[in-house]
């Protein structure tokens, strides 16, 4: 036997070993914050409370977890065809470029309700339009697809300070943004539309942004993996010599699979700049395009593993915040360092704990077969 | 001193749930040519590697020249004296010769001084085994029967007194394989211990002293080969008495299916792969192709199905018309009535990481019966996958297991019958049972001449010289990108097509093809 096929259940994979990955982190954390001075357990109960304590707390979390979870599944697209998109920060940048142009040009016009999905389509294609380059380069002449997304992150970058300080900023004004959208263009808060319910919450971010993201999962779950076009990429993604055998034009899978994956990341613009700011401004990502390679790492590619790390950063986040804003002694650098060491022991270490696990499981089973 | 140079007691090895060796008993005496089959998966390699230091056994002990010895890991197994062949070679392909034999075992910091070391004692293999080799050419640039030499070596240079050789003539023409068993015999009379691992039972017969059989993890038997036959052998491997000949009808021609036509071939680097050929084969007839790997039969099927474009000539296949300018896809030559069993079934013949099911749809993905409008019909995939499983009995029978966890005969058997299930007019067949174990290759040489016998037409590549002439009605044989000759499978041996596949043969006129 030359292969050594996968020795440990499923459900160990896919929730154990993130587990305790995430353990792993906290407890390195926990002695970073003992160093400090501060204690570890009393700084753990911060962040929980802090992250779901109240419904301010859950608002920003989940508020967090929509940008989370829209990057998480444009990485995750592109890594069934075997495409490493690191452009998810310029995509998503130039997703809301796209929401912005559609709602300053027509906000006075139009109702909600043909806004939206114009806004939808806006982010998509802008974002789908930031990774075409990239895709193209990739199928067609074979540069890497991480080099060019990289370079587009820094591109989208100036593009978007050109544009602000030249085009939509305000007569007159100092700051690099454009006007604030008509009320009607704004995205419902979660709260405002728990308050037509009849039921009262604290205000916060969230808005109906998290619901699309929920179904875009769903969309995204249904393509990979029930659609013969999921089923052409995920053949690229495996075997790309398998693929060209079974009539598959394996460069317009990598095309449509990156347009897809940049369409994803841009909706990440919809929560920030219709759901949120209200308007275009400089750096409204800040860095959400990269922590959508850890979400999608720690859960496994799949839509649902991608919701679950999307709220656990989210988490993270919002938790850290509050942890800084308590315990002084506790830096933003230092909530920053914690969530790094999160990122580092579910994303770039994910399989550093897989062999340990292995072996338990093999030394357990063993001894159930002698018990038995 | 032990009378033995290996001995294994209660050697057992298991990889998660699967037990790949129990309780392996085995001893072999010193000076022997000791030969171990057994089919794929029945636990072969896992135990030479166990000696070799790749695995370590969860129990058991190995005894090596009597002494009892913990072998951890490769360099304990050289110190024990343990060489091992690869069946695929370990070389590093832009070395030289020399470089690859002295790496690992440079004598000091100055390279200079161990190849001048090296090179003397080199020689001395050479002169005293007859293992001739140019020491200065470069890996990629030497045919695989010379790289293997390398390989041993390797081995005997690092003062191996057993030399353990997985699968050696895999790639080798027969009359390689000859040199090969020469020199191994040469060893043995100098004292040295061979281990040979093979499923071909000829070699056994031909070449070792004393033989175990292994079936699922367990040895069998062990006996003396003068005691033994070929039936006996493969009995014992399968567990159940095999028909080693096949009967088949002679073969009733219909139209020309496949028309090849001054089709030529050159690669990015401008080599001419393949040079002016011309066949045709026709509906209910199974042409083979023969020829040492890498002379062109690859690319010639590749070619036929669309994967590779040609560079000159015209094909007619079936009702497609294939030129350098009229490229067709391998979806449309697929619809068109083309099936293809691909030379390599794991890079391209299915995905190892699909499931059954989806392996059982591979390249007919958009077929409208496993689609509706937009979603894949996942019930109607998975009844087809176990409707063909159920045909060509293909084990375990379950569409939802990982293609990669069945054996490589059961995958074979999957991709047959994903191809055969639309009776196709053309069948193109690469390699069909290459690492098939042989229950399983009886069962697929059968499927293939039904086929010829249903009409089609059937182009068979195969490395397998025996397979090719129980098969074929014709064989048509390839070297260096050329066709070199064809000749009727009824009146010929093996040893006429080595001499052809290595363009050795003399023509009726005295003349070499050139």
């Amino acid at each position: 036997m030359s292969k050594t096929s996968s020795t440990i259940p499923k459900w160990a994979d896919v929730l154990l070993i993130p587990i305790i990955n995430l353990f792993m982190a906290l407890a390195v954390s926990a002695m970073i914050i003992y160093l400090v001075g501060e204690n570890p357990i009393e700084a753990l109960k911060l962040m929980i409370e802090g992250a779901f304590g109240s419904s301010e707390g859950v608002g920003y979390t989940l508020y967090y977890a929509t940008n989370f979870i829209f990057t998480g599944l444009a990485v995750a697209m592109a890594f069934h065809a075997m495409l490493f998109n690191i452009g998810g920060e310029g995509q998503a940048y130039i997703g809301g470029l796209g929401v912005a142009v559609i709602l300053l040009a027509l906000d006075q016009y139009l109702p909600f309700w043909i806004l939206l999905p114009l806004a939808l389509i806006g982010a998509m294609l802008f974002g789908a339009a930031w990774a075409a380059v990239p895709a193209y380069l990739q199928a067609y002449r074979g540069s890497h697809i991480v080099i060019t997304t990289i370079m587009f992150n820094f591109i989208a970058a100036n593009l978007m300070v050109y544009l602000l300080v030249n085009v939509f900023i305000l007569p007159g004004s100092m700051t690099p943004e454009s006007r604030v959208f008509e009320e009607i263009a704004w995205m419902p808060s979660i709260q405002s539309i728990f308050a037509t319910l009849g039921i009262e919450i604290s205000d916060s971010p969230l808005n109906l942004s998290f619901i699309i993201a929920l179904i875009v999962s769903l969309i995204v779950w249904i393509y990979i993996w029930h659609t013969r076009w999921g089923y052409e990429m995920r053949s690229v993604g495996f075997s790309e010599k398998a693929a060209t055998y079974a009539g598959i034009n394996t460069k317009r899978v990598i095309m449509i699979t990156m347009l897809i994956s940049g369409a994803l990341a841009g909706l990440a613009g919809v929560n920030e700049i219709m759901g949120v700011q209200h308007k275009l401004m400089l750096d409204f990502v800040a860095g959400y395009g990269f922590t959508g390679i850890a979400v999608a790492l720690m859960g496994r590619n799949h839509p649902v593993g991608i919701i679950m790390a999307s709220i656990l950063f989210g988490a993270l986040f919002q938790g850290g915040a509050e942890l800084s804003f308590d315990m002084p002694t506790i830096s933003k650098e230092m909530v920053f360092v914690i969530q790094g060491l999160i990122i580092l022991f579910s994303g770039a270490l994910a399989y550093m704990s897989r062999p340990w696990v292995e072996k338990i499981f093999i030394i357990f089973s063993k001894n159930t077969k002698k018990g038995a | 001193m032990s009378n033995f140079s290996i001995e294994l007691k209660d050697i057992s090895k298991s990889f998660g749930s699967i037990q790949a060796n129990k309780n392996v008993n085995l001893k072999i005496k010193k000076g022997t040519i000791h030969g171990i089959v057994g089919e794929n998966g029945a636990g072969k390699s896992t135990l030479m590697s166990i000696l070799y230091g790749f695995y370590e056994a969860d129990s058991g002990t190995i005894y090596v020249n009597g002494k009892e010895t913990t072998i951890k890991n490769s360099t304990d197994a050289i110190k024990a004296g343990i060489g091992m062949v690869h069946q695929h070679f370990m070389l590093v392909e832009n070395f030289t010769v020399l470089e690859n034999i002295i790496l690992g075992a440079e004598s000091g910091m100055i390279l200079s001084k161990s190849i001048k070391n090296a090179t003397s004692e080199i020689k001395n293999l050479e002169k005293s085994y007859g293992l001739y080799v140019d020491l200065d050419a470069r890996i990629d640039t030497i045919p695989v029967g010379q790289q293997q030499r390398v390989e041993t070596i390797k081995a005997l240079y690092r003062g191996a007194k057993i030399l353990i050789l997985d699968e050696p003539t895999g790639v080798l023409t027969p009359q390689e394989a000859d040199q090969l068993f020469d020199i191994l015999r040469a060893l043995k009379d100098q004292g040295t211990t061979v281990v040979i691992i093979t499923h071909k039972l000829r070699e056994i017969m031909d070449l070792t002293d004393s033989v175990s059989v292994m079936r699922a993890g367990e040895i069998v038997d062990s006996l003396e080969t003068s005691k033994t036959s070929k039936e006996e052998l493969a009995e014992l491997m399968v567990g159940r008495k095999i028909r080693m000949n096949l009967e088949k009808s002679s073969a009733k021609t219909g139209e020309t299916l496949i028309d090849v036509n001054k089709l030529g071939l050159t690669d990015s680097s401008g080599i001419r792969r393949l040079d002016n050929l011309n066949f045709q084969v026709k509906a209910g007839e199974i042409v083979g192709i023969a020829g040492v790997s890498g002379n062109g039969q690859s690319e010639l099927l590749e070619i036929l199905c669309g994967i590779l474009p040609c560079s000159d000539g015209k094909i007619k296949i079936s009702d497609i018309t294939i030129t350098p300018t009229n490229q067709t896809k391998p979806d449309k030559i697929r619809h068109a009535g083309i099936a293809h069993v691909p030379e390599d079934r794991l890079k391209r013949g299915l995905i190892p990481q699909f499931s059954a099911s989806e392996s059982s749809i591979l390249g007919y993905q958009n077929s409208s019966s496993f689609n509706g409008i937009a979603f894949t019909r996942t019930d109607a995939i998975r009844s087809h996958c176990i409707s063909i499983m159920k045909d060509f009995d293909v084990r375990p029978q379950n569409p939802d297991i990982k293609s990669a966890n069945f054996s490589g005969g059961n995958q074979q058997k999957l991709i047959l019958a994903r191809e055969m299930e639309r009776s196709p007019k053309v069948l193109l067949v690469g390699q069909p049972t290459r690492g098939v174990d042989i229950g399983a290759i009886e069962f697929i040489h059968k499927q293939i001449i039904q086929m010829r016998d249903k009409g089609s037409a059937v182009l068979l590549v195969s490395g397998e010289l025996d397979e090719l002439i129980t098969l074929s009605d014709r064989i048509i044989v390839m070297f260096d990108g050329k066709i070199v000759g064809e000749v009727d499978a009824n009146k010929t041996d093996e040893k006429e097509l080595g001499l052809m596949m290595t363009n050795s043969h003399e023509q009726k006129n005295g003349q070499k093809y050139e």
